[in-house]
């Protein structure tokens, strides 16, 4: 089981650096998707049970991230009719050596924290952190409104992962309200983008900023 | 335990008593009169917790558990806790029944609901205060008081000055409220724990700084001299029962934490009561001497606040003294002194401000120079405004008098007795009280000179009739207990024996104030005083064939003389301002008269606050000037914050392990 894990995580961080590697963000929107796919799996993976509870979370996990979110994100995306994240404020190529640094740097850090001994053979912990700090690059360097929603969106991911680790002591209900607040989240900044647009042609948060007045 | 109980639900009503109101219309009385009610309620409930407390004499204490990460809900009473509530449960009712008329909510619809649910939660906060026993609970409770209070003295805030004068306040607040977190983290790395009970060792640097940071702490709430400037602003600017609740209850919030503090913790030093004693000898003669500069009646009446913080603070530099020495007289007396004119000052100086809202409510404006001759209009406002002035300027028969008197006795027991115990140096205290009192008395004459004496400067008073009795029974409630309280004192001196045996720790029997101080001889004299005051008003009034000639104050001997030619308020304390100019700095405008036929010129004399002008204005704009290069880091821009959120989780990761 845990090289099944691992394998899935090893994909996932992958999946990471393609976000961080292109530029179209039809794409990025797929590659979150086939992400909220696999991490549909890992509760199942990580703790060898399969009771009704964990089966409900997988389920919800799955529909929500791989497909009504993605579905959001991209009529959002036809609404405001753009395809390419054009000025990114560092380059494709700088952001996914960044991407491999932080993963690096994730897998060196978890080497030096003291963990329980079922976690130590698997890769829960680097991912999580390699994941969330992907998620904090994509919200710092990209200026589209939409890209910000993707990097929060692979933040929470990250979350979920660590979240595995707590799997057992941490209710089922908790892990539903998390899902139900992203869900709504991405709602409502899904609406509020086309919107916007629609009033206000620019999807860049540093114009957006001019709205306040 | 009854007596807690009802005393937690006598805050609970006090807290919520403003928001029924809102409910109502806000251009109906009916929603006041309820707050008023629901204030009443509450009042006397914690009276009578309190007489029931003093009754049993034992010490009741509660602790529930909460959610909080840290404390308890953990509330205590004890005498001392007593002598503030019995404060804090009868100024808010009659500032409330006071307010009925001064701030009727169908004259002031706007803010009218807003100001009876912070006057109401600043009643009820300021008793939590004195009830926490937890460090966490304090502050909580403590914040909730700096925040109403702002609300609460700000309610005109379309009013430029209300506003520039709350900020004032607020900042001034937050950092005492900075200091008090200091405090009591401190408090919890010394003792283990965040509950507040006495501790009985403690190394002298760890009691030093907690001293200290109470000292900073609690003095920007009190007003003590260099924290005093949010003071001056804030009373003048805020509805007058609002002054009075401040000056009179909340300023001694930060007299009650100096208190518990050196009640938890061991005086360890020599030094703790000779620095309180000093600040209080300069905010007592800062105090008074920027009062008598000022033209502005509440503003005078805030001076005088800072003044009577300053006596309040040489007797508990007594006291402090005394505990170190272990000489009980001087505790006795500086504590007993200390804490009865906390309760003085809170009566007589609402008195005062009740009396400045009423003239002010006449007369439309705060500026003495254009008052004048209300004593004709107002003379009932008039008498209770002497009687005020009587008590604060500490003559008999009054309260102020009492309190200062046993102060006095404490001071000057420290130059006799042998050389060891003996502490010269403290007797400074009776020096610079007696230079208070003095200058007190001339205060409150140019007060009374300029609003109720001489020939009215203004139209307006020609409209001015003698104040409603809802605003003139509050005031006689406050007069006639200051009365009492000066001709009957052994009550109340009794009850504060048992606050100073807490305070002092002193296992011995209660050594009783009657032994050092000979109060009951003080009675006698005080009742044949005020008889014979009675008795020579009586036949004074009723003596035939009393001549009845109206002739202005100042006539002089002019053939037609203006209401201009009389002295003003500035003209009669210009002596003094001039004489303490190095303290003043007066800024005057003055006429230059040449010639045969002068021109028309104007005079003009402004005495602003030193220390916010001069110190804290100058270093804002100096910070105002320079700081603005830090902005670069606020750019408005979600990303460059999540940015540096991820700098710091970098950084926390890489130095965390």
């Amino acid at each position: 089981m845990t090289n099944i894990l691992n394998a899935i995580l090893v994909i996932i961080l992958v999946l990471n650096l393609f976000t961080l590697g292109t530029s179209r963000i039809l794409t990025v929107i797929r590659i979150v998707a086939i992400q909220g796919f696999l991490l549909g799996f890992l509760p199942l993976l990580a703790h060898n049970h399969f009771s009704l509870a964990s089966i409900l979370i997988v389920l919800t996990t799955m529909i929500l991230k791989a497909f009504v979110i993605p579905s959001m994100m991209s009529q959002a995306l036809r609404d405001a009719q753009i395809k390419r994240e054009f000025e990114p404020l560092i380059g494709i190529l700088p952001s996914i050596i960044l991407g491999a640094l932080a993963t690096v740097f994730a897998l060196l850090f978890t080497s030096h924290i003291p963990l329980a001994q079922e976690h130590t053979g698997t890769l829960i912990v680097p991912s999580s952190i390699a994941t969330i700090l992907i998620g904090f690059i994509i919200v710092t360097t990209r200026f589209k409104a939409l890209s910000q929603v993707i990097g929060y969106l692979i933040l929470e991911n990250g979350i979920f992962i660590f979240g595995l680790l707590l799997m057992g002591a941490m209710p089922m209900i908790v892990e539903m309200g998390v899902l139900l607040d992203l869900f709504v989240a991405i709602f409502v900044s899904c609406i509020i983008i086309s919107k916007i647009n629609k009033s206000f042609s620019s999807m860049d948060t540093r114009i957006l900023s001019s709205l306040k007045e | 335990m009854v007596s807690l109980n009802l005393i937690l639900g006598a805050i609970a009503i006090l807290c919520v008593s403003g928001f029924p109101a809102l409910l109502f219309s806000s251009r109906s009385n009916h929603g006041q009169r309820l707050t008023t009610f629901l204030i009443a309620v509450g009042s006397v409930l914690g009276l009578s917790g309190a007489g029931l407390f003093l009754a049993s004499g034992n010490a009741v204490s509660i602790q529930l558990r909460w959610q909080l990460p840290w404390g308890n809900f953990s509330a205590a009473l004890d005498v001392l806790s007593v002598v503030f509530l019995s404060l804090i449960f009868i100024v808010p009712l009659l500032g409330s029944v006071y307010g009925l008329e001064y701030w009727k909510q169908s004259e002031h619809p706007e803010n009218g609901q807003k100001l009876g649910v912070f006057f109401g939660l600043l009643a009820g906060s300021m008793a939590l205060v004195v009830v926490a026993r937890d460090s966490i609970l304090f502050i909580v409770a403590w914040e909730i008081m700096a925040l109403s209070a702002f609300f609460a003295a700000t309610v005109e805030d379309d009013n430029c000055s209300v506003r520039q004068a709350g900020w004032v306040y607020l900042i001034a607040t937050h950092i005492g409220t900075l200091c008090l977190f200091a405090m009591f983290i401190l408090w919890s790395q010394f003792t283990g724990s965040f509950e507040l009970s006495p501790v009985l060792t403690m190394s002298s640097k760890a009691a030093g700084t907690l001293f200290i940071l109470a000292l900073i702490g609690f003095g920007f709430k009190a007003g003590i001299m260099p924290l005093h400037v949010w003071l001056p602003g804030a009373h003048a600017n805020a509805p007058s029962h609002v002054s009075a609740l401040m000056s009179g209850v909340m300023l001694k919030m930060g007299i009650y934490g100096i208190v518990r503090m050196t009640q938890l913790i061991p005086v360890t030093d020599i030094w703790w009561g000779s620095v309180l004693l000093i600040i209080g000898i300069i905010s007592g003669v800062a105090g008074i001497v920027f009062s008598i500069s000022q033209n502005d009646i509440k503003k005078m009446l805030a001076y005088s606040s800072i003044e009577n913080i300053g006596i309040i603070c040489i007797a508990l530099g007594l006291a402090l003294l005394g505990r170190y020495q272990g000489r009980s007289d001087w505790v006795f007396l500086g504590f007993g002194g200390a804490l009865l004119h906390v309760v003085n000052h809170g009566l007589f100086k609402s008195l005062l401000f009740f009396n400045a809202g009423t003239v002010i409510h006449v007369m439309h404006t705060r500026d003495i120079n254009q008052m004048g001759g209300l004593a004709k209009k107002m003379p009932l406002t008039m008498i209770l405004f002497v009687l005020g002035a009587i008590a604060i300027c500490a003559l008999p028969p009054m309260n102020g008098f009492m309190s200062e008197w046993l102060i006095y006795i404490g001071l000057f027991k420290t130059i006799t007795g042998d050389a060891v115990q003996s502490l010269p140096f403290a007797a400074l205290g009776a020096v610079a009280l007696a230079t208070i009192g003095s200058l007190a008395v001339a205060a409150f004459v140019k007060l009374a000179g300029a609003v109720y004496l001489g020939n009215p400067r203004n139209e307006l008073i020609n409209h001015a009739e003698e104040s409603s009795p809802v605003l003139l029974v509050p005031m006689c409630i406050c007069a006639v207990l200051c009365l009492f309280i000066g001709v009957y004192p052994l009550p109340v001196v009794n009850v504060l024996g048992g606050a100073t045996n807490l305070w002092a720790r002193s296992t011995e029997p209660a050594m009783s104030v009657l032994h050092i101080a000979p109060l009951q001889l003080i009675c006698i004299i005080a009742a044949v005083l005020l008889s014979a005051i009675i008795f020579f008003l009586l036949v004074f009034r009723l003596w035939p064939g009393k001549n009845d000639i109206a002739k202005g104050t100042w006539d002089c001997g002019y053939a037609r003389p203006t209401d201009k030619m009389q002295y003003t308020g500035s003209s009669t304390g210009d002596t003094l301002v001039k004489l303490f100019g190095f303290i003043l700095w007066p800024v005057s405008q003055k006429p230059e008269i040449s010639g045969a036929f002068p021109r028309r010129f104007s005079f003009k004399s402004v005495v602003n606050d030193t220390i916010l002008d001069k110190i804290i204005l100058p270093f804002f704009r100096f910070a105002g000037h320079y700081l603005p290069m830090v902005r670069v880091f606020q750019m408005g821009q979600t990303h460059t914050y999540v940015l540096y959120i991820l700098i710091i989780i970098i950084v926390l990761l890489i130095v965390g392990f």
